[in-house]
């Protein structure tokens, strides 16, 4: 294993780097570098989308859920498919800043910052859909242990209030370990600026970081302690959701399978979007150095690996509801492949099932255009299990006198539009001002491939050499 | 001597250097320094004599912290306060606790390691006057620094600038208080 992480670290940077070269061509991306064509284009869409989204959360608060399409039986509509949705993208951030670092894959350090901003986006969009889903966000204070007039206190027993603390700690903890591995790089941007107010906001946010070795050694412990403590709160958050479902008793939601399974289609859906943003924003900014196709082949992989958990969950979703010759369950099976709906499971099972196969031939994983549009395709998946799961569950269950249809209302799809887009727009203002690769891990990076480089064949792996020179 | 002195300060090109000039000014007796890198060099820390465990205990106390507060909150609200009898269950039904309770441990514990390791830095720090040391921008980019501050007991003005020439320093200068 040793061996293997060894020969792969020389793939992680292509091209000859040393550490000016590398600081300079991330920092100069967030340092009035001038920026490609295409990222005014995304920007000015993305800002216009979110305009309708202010709109339409305007309109609702006005006039209330009314205008979304849920209805009696389906209290849960594209609210609740959006907000797992978005959840489980968020999901990739932390396992690729977390458990690849604990895991100590080298390959992480080019694409965690990227990640784990996108995991902090996913989880703001995430949170607006159960907020205003509560129909008062005004008083969405109540979900909170606060004392109130009222003398109430939220019901501990409920998975729904599992999810506020699970959700809630997940956003302020995904904030705290993205900003400390950014003060380092804040330091690194406050000492290059010309700029006077370049020089005070990012002074301001390095918070006088010198990169003392004191500082360094309490700063790795930190790091790591909250990549270890991320690790267990990233499986926590989509078990905690997916309990949501399983620990109700609808038919088709009522199973044990659901928190692995949950867990797995987060990660693959987040792999997919890292994918999408991954691909196009390398190529504009010439990131191809930084970003390999090794790292593009490797995350192809994990999401051909989860993509085979996911499909295994389906399976045993259907085999569970078929084994345990419960009416409703077994009508469930029928409903979602010949049910109205069945059209959205079929291309469910195309999405996520069938084409994300092509990437086990490892000639599909170097080809950019194609792998852009699996991980499009996958996203789409993904987000078509979510459908099927809450409609299809919700809209006939037990009793055929109140089954019902859902149809998502005009409001539903710009909202859903909205958070795309707003999304997108905090992703390319990221982009833009902050660097989107870690410089001071790809330093480290750089040090310890040149170590290999010079070190005599059959040497130890890199960190053992280190823990050598120290001794 | 006009200004005082807050050390004498030399530069690096490369980690290997900076580690090597940092076991060399040890063993010659020095204890009051700090090195400077862009990134943490693995060995830096024990080689300039510093070893310290607050984070991981702060993380450590903070966690069990957020358990107990996470864990009697629970408790104080279901079963004392706010008693709600739901299907004839037990009102301290501990399991269905365990969520919130992991969750409020990872909180605390996870606050405890970032404002852990800014305080026990003395950060957030606006002033600090190795900023006045020539070059030093480039210690967050690509240079390794050593400074021998003016406290420590062997420090003198010649001797230790000579003794920092002779580990192979790029530059060796004088850093103002």
């Amino acid at each position: 294993m040793q061996e293997v992480v060894q020969r792969e670290t020389g793939g992680l940077i292509e091209g000859k780097h040393n550490y000016e070269s590398v600081t300079q061509k991330i920092a100069s991306v967030a340092m009035g570098y001038k920026h490609p064509l295409p990222w005014y284009v995304v920007t000015a869409l993305a800002s216009a989308g979110v305009f309708m989204l202010i709109v339409t959360i305007s309109w609702l608060l006005l006039r209330g859920v009314g205008i979304w399409g849920i209805n009696q039986p389906n209290g849960w509509g594209f609210d609740i498919i959006n907000f797992v949705w978005w959840i489980g993208i968020g999901h990739a951030g932390t396992l690729i800043s977390a458990i690849l670092l604990l895991l100590r894959q080298q390959w992480r350090t080019s694409i965690n910052r990227f990640a784990e901003a996108m995991t902090i986006f996913a989880v703001m969009c995430a949170g607006i859909y159960p907020l205003l889903h509560t129909g008062r966000p005004w008083v969405a204070y109540w979900l909170l242990p606060i004392p109130n007039w009222t003398g109430a206190w939220p019901q501990f027993r409920s998975p729904l209030i599992w999810d506020v603390f699970a959700v809630t700690t997940y956003f302020t903890v995904s904030l705290l370990f993205w900003f400390t591995g950014l003060i380092p790089d804040f330091a690194t941007l406050r000492d290059r600026a010309k700029k006077r107010i370049s020089q005070i906001i990012y002074g301001i946010l390095a918070m006088g970081w010198r990169g003392s070795a004191k500082h360094w050694h309490r700063y790795e412990s930190a790091y790591l302690l909250l990549a270890g403590l991320s690790t267990p709160l990233v499986v926590s958050v989509h078990s905690i959701v997916s309990l949501d479902f399983a620990v109700s008793l609808i038919p088709g939601w009522h199973t044990t399978v659901f928190p692995p399974y949950f867990v797995a289609g987060a990660i693959y859906s987040g792999f997919a979007m890292v994918l999408t943003l991954v691909i196009p924003i390398r190529a504009w900014y010439k990131m191809q150095d930084f970003i390999t196709m090794k790292h593009i082949d490797w995350m192809a992989k994990i999401m051909l690996a989860t993509g085979l958990i996911v499909v295994y969950g389906y399976i045993m979703e259907i085999f569970t509801s078929l084994y345990s010759g419960h009416t409703a369950e077994v009508y469930l099976v029928s409903n979602r492949f010949f049910g109205p709906y069945a059209p959205l499971f079929w291309a469910l099972l195309i999405c996520n099932g069938l084409i994300p196969q092509v990437l086990w031939s490892a000639k599909m994983r170097q080809n950019l255009p194609l792998l852009f549009v699996i991980s499009l395709i996958v996203n789409v998946g993904m987000w078509l299990e979510r459908f099927v799961i809450i409609v299809t569950s919700l809209h006939r269950d037990f009793l055929p006198s109140s089954w019902g249809m859902y149809f998502p209302t005009i409001w539903d799809w710009t909202m859903f539009i909205g958070t795309i887009s707003f999304f997108t727009f905090m992703m390319f203002l990221f982009v833009r001002y902050i660097p989107m690769i870690a410089i001071f891990e790809m330093r480290d990076l750089l040090h310890q491939t040149d170590k290999h480089r010079h070190a005599p064949a059959g040497a130890p792996a890199a960190h053992v050499a280190t823990t050598e020179v120290s001794s | 001597m006009s200004v005082p002195l807050h050390g004498i300060i030399a530069e690096y090109e490369t980690a290997e250097e900076l580690l090597h000039a940092a076991r060399r000014a040890r063993e010659a007796g020095y204890t009051r320094m700090d090195a400077y890198s862009p990134f943490p060099v693995h060995g830096l820390a024990e080689a300039i004599g510093f070893e310290d465990y607050k984070v991981p205990w702060t993380v450590f106390l903070s966690g069990v912290a957020g358990a107990i507060a996470g864990f009697a909150m629970q408790y104080y609200i279901s079963v004392i306060d706010y008693p709600l009898n739901v299907g004839g269950r037990p009102l301290f039904s501990w399991p269905a606790y365990i969520p919130v309770t992991f969750e409020t441990t990872v909180l605390f514990a996870a606050f405890g390691a970032f404002i852990g390791m800014l305080a026990f830095n003395g950060l957030p720090q606006p002033y600090h006057p190795i900023f006045n040391a020539p070059r030093f921008e480039r210690a967050s980019q690509d240079r390794f620094f050593l400074c021998i501050e003016a406290t420590d007991p062997l420090f003198d003005r010649t001797g230790t600038r000579h003794f920092l020439e002779s580990t192979g320093a790029r530059l060796v200068s004088e850093v103002e208080e």
